[in-house]
């Protein structure tokens, strides 16, 4: 499962409607075996592309540098779909090469703003991607994650 | 005095787990064929039957990216620091 707070949920769909109709990526980069996706960082699409996405080279250098001085790692690996579902392409399969991260895909595809669709939905949904392997996941979005959880007890003065 | 190669998450089966091994040669190619010989398997993941650096592999000699520097000729030498990355990329 998937649990990823609002503001980081709401961050990537709207890195999605605005790069549409090219696909959008980047990472939500956590603590090492944390599996806590709390660092966003949107990544440009070197690929320019509505059916490609793919990190600059330097920047993704850069990216592995920054994550490993903060002893981080990708927790999640997002991009978009903008013409199909949210579900991971064969390329996506092929080229998955982060066996412990949550594949987030994101659907454009029928949002209402740039499509002019009546529609506005935007679909999220996660994916692990293990040795050519795809299982979907549940997501469960916190509201933070210091203030996620239901309190055990609540004081009223 | 040798050269560090930072291995990425995927690919240390290969090392037993380490994030980091060492190696020697004179280019890339000579490196990775010295990495190979000790951590079996590793050359495959990288170079292709052709003998061509996979598309979706990226490796950097001291942050500069090998496929502005001659790729696998890429000249190395002791002291220097080699980064081995997996594109993320997809469709």
């Amino acid at each position: 499962m998937l649990r990823i707070d609002r503001a980081t949920y709401d961050a990537i769909v709207a890195h999605a409607r605005e790069d549409h109709p090219d696909e959008a990526c980047g990472v939500v980069a956590g603590p090492e075996g944390s599996d806590r996706p709390e660092r966003f960082i949107p990544m440009l699409n070197a690929a320019r592309s509505p059916t490609f996405y793919e990190f600059d080279s330097g920047d993704l250098l850069r990216l592995y540098r920054d994550m490993d001085d903060r002893d981080e790692v990708p927790v999640v690996i997002y991009h978009s779909h903008t013409a199909t579902e949210a579900h991971p392409s064969r390329t996506d399969i092929g080229l998955a090469a982060e066996p412990e991260a949550h594949y987030v895909l994101v659907s454009t595809r029928e949002h209402g703003p740039q499509t002019g669709l009546v529609g506005d939905d935007v679909e999220f949904r996660s994916f692990r991607i293990v040795d050519g392997e795809v299982s979907e996941e549940e997501v469960e979005v916190v509201e933070s994650y210091l203030f996620g959880h239901t309190p055990t007890t609540v004081v009223y003065d | 005095m040798a050269i560090e190669v930072r291995i990425p998450t995927i690919l240390r089966t290969h090392t037993g787990g380490n994030k980091t091994v060492e190696g020697s040669g004179a280019t890339l190619s000579a490196l990775v064929d010295d990495l190979d010989s000790k951590h079996p398997g590793l050359k495959n993941r990288l170079v292709t039957e052709e003998g061509k650096l996979h598309r979706f592999v990226n490796v950097y000699v001291n942050d500069e990216d090998v496929r502005f520097t001659g790729a696998l000729d890429t000249q190395v030498k002791d002291g220097d620091s080699v980064t081995i990355l997996p594109a993320v990329a997809g469709g």
